[in-house]
């Protein structure tokens, strides 16, 4: 069984075809990097894996189940954030308000929801951010709550959006490390966005490339090809490897640092 | 002063009503919406003055305007951020109706005074009933749902994910807010509701990092102000709501100011 299936599944967005006709399977406990150009439908992907999105055709399963909103085995880092950074509310309740939040009642915590809570902010390494008011904490910082959030509940799926962004490379390469620890421990399958590949050449088990309505799903060798990339483009396409480094080479210049310029 | 009744009632509708704009006013301030708190108590205005036209208790007429107009506010769910013009300009032409409601009604200005700046020693013994039971179905309604309301505010892209519908808890939680305001109003009046819902729920969140603690701090500086005011307003015989919006207000103020970047907009 995989743990995300696409069967001949079309999504539209504003009228627009983003993803079309694509099939592929991820499989439980595989960590697969998201990548594309903007516009290529990544957001919409893990939209529509969660349910927040239905597919115009074909379907979408996850563990075997069709997709579905409020998918409790779905655990997920929106790209949009709500303004929380200005409060002085304390990390541990920031997290713990997620906690089971669609339930109706007074947000009362018991042993056990107290325990998870603490289970998922001992995941993301963050006991020491807990008891600090959010309006002290860096977006770094910050981030690894919103993580710790998506992690209650002992979800089987990971589905990261964008998490790289407005990071420094330091951090960038912290946040990669914490999500594979988190991989590993927790035994939970991650799709993983970014617009960079090279933070997360080491981490990922298989890249999954959007362009153009289609996709692209394998290993790095396999994917991050010449071939490959240019008909995802639609326009010529170099790859060049340096110093263990990818670098994604278009007619006009890196496609990557083109890709920073305009982050979503 | 406890000996005359109209002191009692007092103190009776005023420790009601901070009760709930004590605990409202904290998540209305927690989900950036004071501005639309605000035209609410606004837009009571115009319903009271309407109801006074035709003869019924102005705290009806209020609340059907502001749970009616809550619902729209509502409806509009996370698109009401943002939208401070149309709020504004709702608010602006709610006063205008109201002023004319009470243009066409001319015999009796003093109704303007109360329902502008409150009266609550005018309040009657029927009247803290009312405000009784309106305190415990919203405080009920907002025990029901605070979980998803809390969840909804804090991460509203997974709760959203999770199933949860942003907009019927914005909706379900601005009713709440309309019967607040339409509370709030009775004591100290349509203008100054922003003072009694918003001043002590602020001032809570820059004092405690705990929701708890945050949601009862809130209702004890609500409690405070009010029937602290009440009581100096006896003393030196001025209007209640001079002394119980200085109580209010101020303590935003002199709260100390925790991390650079407080602020209530987006």
């Amino acid at each position: 069984m995989y743990a995300i299936e696409l069967d001949r599944v079309t999504i539209a967005r504003g009228g627009r075809i983003v993803l079309s006709d694509v099939t592929l399977g991820i499989r439980p406990g595989e960590f697969i990097g998201v990548f594309g150009p903007n516009g290529a439908g990544k957001t919409t992907l893990l939209q529509a894996v969660i349910g927040l999105l239905r597919p115009f055709a074909g379907e979408i399963r996850v563990l075997g189940a069709p997709s579905a909103r409020g998918n409790c085995a779905a655990g997920y880092l929106p790209q949009q954030r709500a303004s929380v950074a200005d409060l002085r509310l304390c990390g541990r309740d920031f997290v713990a308000s997620a906690l089971r939040g669609e339930r109706w009642g007074l947000p009362l915590a018991d042993r056990a929801a107290r325990s998870e809570v603490q289970r998922a902010i001992a995941a993301v390494e963050s006991e020491a951010l807990a008891a600090r008011p959010l309006c002290q904490l860096s977006g770094g910082e910050l981030q690894r709550l919103l993580l710790a959030q998506a992690l209650l509940g002992k979800p089987k799926l990971l589905l990261l959006d964008e998490p790289l962004v407005s990071l420094d490379p330091h951090f960038q390469q912290a946040t990669v490390a914490l999500v594979k620890r988190i991989h590993r421990s927790e035994d939970i399958t991650v799709l993983f966005t970014a617009h960079e590949l090279n933070p997360l050449l080491g981490a990922m088990d298989r890249v999954l490339y959007l362009g153009q309505g289609r996709a692209a799903l394998g290993t790095v060798n396999e994917v991050i090809t010449s071939e490959v990339l240019s008909g995802l483009y639609g326009t010529p396409i170099e790859v060049m490897h340096v110093n263990h480094r990818v670098l994604v080479v278009s007619g006009h210049g890196l496609v990557e640092a083109d890709a920073h310029l305009h982050d979503a | 002063m406890l000996e005359y009744d109209f002191m009692r009632t007092a103190f009776m509708a005023g420790g009601l009503v901070a009760i709930v704009a004590g605990s409202v006013g904290f998540f209305l301030v927690l989900r950036h919406l004071t501005f639309a708190g605000h035209a609410l108590s606004h837009v009571g205005f115009a319903g009271a003055t309407g109801s006074v036209l035709i003869g019924v208790n102005p705290l009806w007429g209020m609340l059907a305007f502001t749970v009616a107009a809550g619902t729209a506010m509502g409806l509009l769910g996370d698109r009401l951020r943002g939208r401070d013009v149309a709020v504004g300009i709702i608010l602006s032409l709610s006063l205008g109706l109201g002023v004319l409601f009470l243009y066409l009604y001319t015999t009796h200005a003093t109704q303007a005074t109360a329902i502008l700046f409150g009266n609550v020693l005018g309040v009657s013994f029927d009247t803290v009933w009312t405000l009784a039971a309106l305190t415990v179905v919203s405080m009920g309604a907002l025990a029901v749902m605070a979980r998803p309301l809390l969840f909804c505010t804090l991460a509203p892209e997974l709760a959203e994910a999770k199933g949860v519908s942003l907009r019927l808890i914005s909706v379900l939680f601005l009713v709440i807010v309309a019967v607040a305001v339409a509370e709030a109003a009775q004591v100290v009046g349509v203008l100054l509701v922003f003072a009694l819902m918003v001043g002590p729920a602020a001032a809570s969140l820059r004092l405690t990092s705990r929701i708890g603690w945050g949601v009862g701090l809130a209702v004890l500086l609500a409690l405070a102000g009010t029937l602290d005011g009440l009581a100096l307003a006896y003393l030196t015989d001025w209007h209640t709501t001079v002394w119980q919006v200085p109580l209010g207000c101020p303590m935003h103020f002199l709260t100390p100011t925790v991390g650079p970047r407080y602020r209530y907009g987006r």
